[in-house]
């Protein structure tokens, strides 16, 4: 076939790219080669509406040995030991396909972990759905959380922590965001540069099929109504087969054989070969007739695009193919020899003995499109005027019954439950909690991590929502006692080509920017999705951040269940009174306008090394970050995972009792503290300019706000545990 | 006390058995699927996981494996063998255990804590045991016990029901089942008592700061038992 500007405009490509790409190369491309450079120049590998406002993200550190670039992000954890770990998107296949979509998701950032050199020692995921009442939600839900755990349950790694909310916004686009953590000995880590000439290029794994061809260019695409056509570009996932990549290669990386690895992820063999040989400057030659094929007469075309998954591409040492090919047949997998490098600096394809494509390396990746997209601010929101005297109509009770049961606040457990959480015997802290914290196994060291978005904050503000995610993220590591160390973000956007979809993801990076940078919490990697869009409607934009922390002797862990009577309760941080963008003012009020909170990275920071300083000195029994629903909704949720009540204190409100409860300002926690140590914390407190609120004290079964309302524990476990289970069955 | 874990493609609980059984006193060693012989053993593991991806019925394809000879006659010759979820599968699927394990009622992966009421205390695994109700963890998606009604009249007859699933406090009512498993059924023994299949893990309920700590109660009571 006759490639002319049609097909590339078919192949995703718009007519100027077409055009540079017949200059690059000095003539017209066949089609392999055009499905080569559509691939590599769609928005999900190139980055190209993205690449400019990412380059201005902190990504360094004291802690941090590799940044943004490499399959994954890496941390140091010291005695030698390092953390892998990146967080991925797998929107567009999921909503097509729940099942698969989630499932390989999964499997994707598992590969993208252990090609490292890394155990997977923990799994996490951000998922967002529809509307409850949207017809589609259910069975997306459903197909989603069976396809999480059918890969990770099966894989052996513990699925720690996750995130799961609902908004109309998502009704045609859903969000699967998938994390992974790794463990790896700082001397033993794997990259994808390729060094030297004549290196055997090595295939192992499963076989290609004609799965997933042009899997990214959907990816980089909005929906239209014929989308379950789609269907074929969905892959298929095998996590048994992964199981056994994941051991065969550790079982290689051993040993010295390696010298660089990549997996076969979005673009399959295209872009990990190209990106391999890219980082090396070097040149790759492949035979195509090597490759293990699941199905007969592969066009070189569906060979260089599937994206048949559980495959991994190698670049060896001389002379070591043997034992290799040992230890892959061992473990059942297909081995060959695919290739190897060379000086050409072009990665050059034979097929049936004749030359198929030979494309220079710069032209895709170096001379790959960067778009400086035009994009609008959005202006910071008039706060609403919410009249205080309509407060009086409400009764704490109802409201609170409300709040605990939005789909958004109540337990997750009917999720997290169908995700082996506690394999590999060292979950300390399971799903539920402010993070998930697994130990360093056979150390007393111990790693948080947690993940966490806040769509409504990031649609009212992108510039604020930005900071408070990253924020979240920070409290939710301090709130288990964890040391925050950095973050892999996940930017799920609608059309970069919409000047108010740029615009959000243009300031939601620069909110992030700044959070990190004052609260030296660098970004290590992660992955931009955009076109979540469905014709004209894109999603609220939802950066997710994947933090991670570590806890040094994991005894001194923190959980937010209340652990004794007769201790105090304290509230660190300063309510003002902030309803808008609220859980309470969207929900109860219905009032959907405003600015979300202010976040003050001073007071952040200072209340967050507070908190440490106290947990590391044994001060706290119990810790819960506020966010959304308020100081009513933290006490309530360590009330019922404590089986245990608390008496407010009666206090003169300079807010009213309505926004002290349900506000959500930010840099706050709740703290749990044995009374006798009350003058040491208030002097910690103090010395470090931290604003404190006495709450109140624990008691036995119930919540006593006011003389006017008592809540049993029982009451708030029924509000908060059942909506999720009714709902799915 | 010697063990073995057995580990098969897909294997997924097997280093964690590793741990639990070094952590109780047993110098333990990892045999593959592919070998033909055990070595010299006390106690074999046929540990949790998904063989073969659980694409067939669930340890039909290990229960066929190499090594699987040679504890089926380390089994019939009086050898304890133990087969922990998975292992469990693998166990009914070679016929060292009577019965089947299907789909859990509610079509979905389980993963938490769970009741146990030892039912025998004729037998290595719970002799000396002091405590009558254990607190152990399932993790599984195939845990729902079945036979037909002659063998459940044998296995009766034999007391070969090892475990049934409870409450805190020992009922063993339908409510406290958490897979739909015939009679509560969580763990069952063959004829001789010397193989114990079983959908809970006590391996994950080492240590304090764990799910619990009656997987210890559970090791420490089966070494002193076999020493």
């Amino acid at each position: 076939m006759e490639v002319n500007e049609q097909i590339a405009i078919d192949h995703g490509l718009k007519k100027e790219e077409y055009k540079k790409i017949c200059d690059l190369l000095k003539r017209v491309p066949n089609l392999t080669e055009l499905g080569i450079f559509s691939a590599m120049w769609n928005e999900h590998c190139s980055y190209k509406s993205s690449r400019l406002h990412l380059k201005k993200l902190p990504t360094s550190g004291r802690k941090v040995i590799q940044g943004p670039g490499e399959n994954a992000g890496v941390i140091d954890i010291e005695d030698g030991d390092a953390i892998v770990f990146k967080i991925e998107s797998h929107n567009h296949p999921s909503f097509i396909e729940p099942y698969q979509g989630a499932a390989t998701g999964v499997g994707g950032i598992m590969r993208d972990v252990f090609t490292m050199g890394a155990r997977p020692i923990a799994n996490l995921n951000s998922i967002h759905f529809g509307s409850s009442q949207h017809k589609k939600t259910k069975n997306l839900l459903r197909g989603v959380v069976h396809g999480i755990g059918g890969y990770g349950n099966c894989m052996g790694v513990p699925t720690i922590a996750g995130q799961t909310s609902f908004d109309s916004s998502y009704n045609g686009n859903i969000l699967v965001n998938a994390m992974t953590l790794g463990l790896v000995k700082k001397n033993k880590i794997f990259y994808s540069k390729a060094a030297g000439l004549n290196k055997p290029v090595i295939y192992v794994g499963s076989k290609t099929g004609r799965d997933g061809i042009h899997g990214a260019s959907m990816a980089s695409a909005s929906f239209d109504e014929k989308i379950e056509e789609k269907k074929p570009t969905v892959q298929v996932g095998d996590p048994f087969t992964e199981k056994l990549l994941l051991e065969a290669c550790l079982e290689l990386m051993a040993g010295d054989s390696i010298i660089a690895i990549q997996d076969m992820g979005a673009a399959g063999l295209t872009s990990s070969s190209i990106e391999m040989a890219s980082k090396g400057n070097l040149g790759i030659e492949l035979n195509l007739n090597k490759v293990p094929c699941r199905e007969s007469k592969m066009t070189p075309y569906e060979i260089m695009l599937s994206e048949s998954q559980e495959r991994m591409l190698i670049v060896l040492e001389n002379g070591k193919e043997d034992l290799a090919k040992k230890i892959f047949d061992k473990w059942d997998l297909d081995f060959a020899v695919i290739g190897k490098t060379n000086n050409t600096k072009s990665i050059e394809l034979y097929y049936d003995e004749k030359q198929v494509a030979s494309i220079p390396i710069n032209t895709l990746v170096e001379n790959s499109p960067m778009y400086d997209r035009k994009w609008k601010k959005t202006k910071l929101p008039k706060k609403n005027l919410i009249k205080k005297e309509e407060f009086k109509k409400f009764k704490i009770k109802e409201v609170l019954n409300k709040i605990l049961s939005n789909p958004n606040v109540c337990s997750k457990e009917w999720i997290w439950q169908q995700y082996d959480h506690t394999v590999m015997g060292d979950t300390i802290q399971k799903p539920g909690g402010d993070s998930g914290v697994v130990r360093v196994h056979g150390t007393d060291k111990a790693v948080a991590a947690t993940v966490d978005s806040s769509a409504i904050y990031c649609w009212a503000h992108p510039l604020t929502g930005g900071k408070q995610v990253v924020c979240e993220s920070w409290r939710n590591l301090i709130s288990v006692g964890a040391t925050p160390i950095a973050i892999t973000n996940c930017l799920n956007f609608g059309s970069p080509e919409k000047e108010e979809n740029m615009g959000e993801f243009v300031e939601c990076v620069q909110g992030i920017g700044e959070a990190c940078e004052y609260l030296k919490f660098p970004v290590v990697s992660g992955n931009v999705s955009f076109y979540n869009q469905t014709k004209e409607i894109g999603i609220k934009p939802t950066p997710s951040i994947g933090g991670v922390g570590l806890i040094k002797d994991y005894k001194q862990m923190i959980t937010m269940d209340f652990k004794e009577i007769n201790n105090l309760v304290l509230i660190i941080g300063k309510t003002e009174g902030h309803l808008d963008q609220s859980l309470f003012a969207r929900n109860i009020l219905n009032e959907k306008n405003g600015p979300p909170p202010e976040i003050n990275l001073f007071n952040e920071k200072n209340n967050g090394e507070t908190i440490l300083q106290l947990i590391k000195n044994n001060l706290v029994r119990s810790a819960h970050d506020v966010s959304i629903g308020g100081i009513i909704t933290a006490v309530s949720k360590m009330c019922i995972k404590g089986n245990k009540g608390i008496e407010f204190n009666k206090r003169k409100y300079f807010i009213s009792e309505i926004e002290y409860l349900f506000c959500e300002d930010q840099g706050r926690y709740v703290i749990e503290i044995d009374p006798t140590n009350f003058k040491k914390v208030i002097s910690i407190l103090n010395k470090n300019s931290v604003h404190f609120d006495e709450l109140g004290k624990i008691i036995d079964k119930n919540m006593i706000i006011n003389q006017k309302t008592k809540v049993t524990i029982d009451e708030l476990k029924s509000y908060n545990t059942n909506w999720l289970s009714n709902y799915m069955n | 006390m010697k063990s073995a874990v057995i580990t098969f493609p897909g294997s997924n609980c097997d280093r964690d058995m590793h741990v639990a059984l070094n952590k109780f006193g047993f110098k333990n060693k990892m045999v593959w699927h592919n070998d033909n012989e055990l070595p010299k053993s006390d106690l074999v593991v046929l540990p949790g996981g998904f063989s073969y991806g659980d694409y067939l019925r669930c340890g039909s394809m290990a229960s066929k494996s190499k090594i699987m000879q040679s504890v089926i006659n380390f089994a019939k010759s009086g050898g304890l063998v133990m087969g922990i979820c998975n292992g469990f599968q693998i166990l009914v699927e070679s016929g060292l255990v009577p019965g089947i394990l299907l789909r859990n009622k509610y079509l979905e992966f389980i993963c938490k804590n769970v009741f146990v009421k030892i039912d025998n205390n004729d037998n290595p695994y719970f002799k000396n045991l002091d405590k009558e109700v254990l607190e152990l963890h399932i993790a599984h998606n195939e845990g729902n016990y079945f036979c037909t009604n002659d063998q459940l009249k044998e296995i009766e007859d034999n007391n070969q029901v090892a475990i049934y699933y409870c409450n805190d406090n020992g009922k063993t009512e339908e409510k406290f089942n958490p897979n739909g498993s015939l009679k509560n059924i969580a763990g069952i023994f063959n004829k001789e008592k010397n193989v114990l299949g079983m959908m809970p893990h006590p391996e994950r309920m080492i240590d304090q700061s764990l799910s619990g700590e009656d997987g210890s109660l559970f090791f420490k009571n089966l070494i002193n038992n076999i020493k």
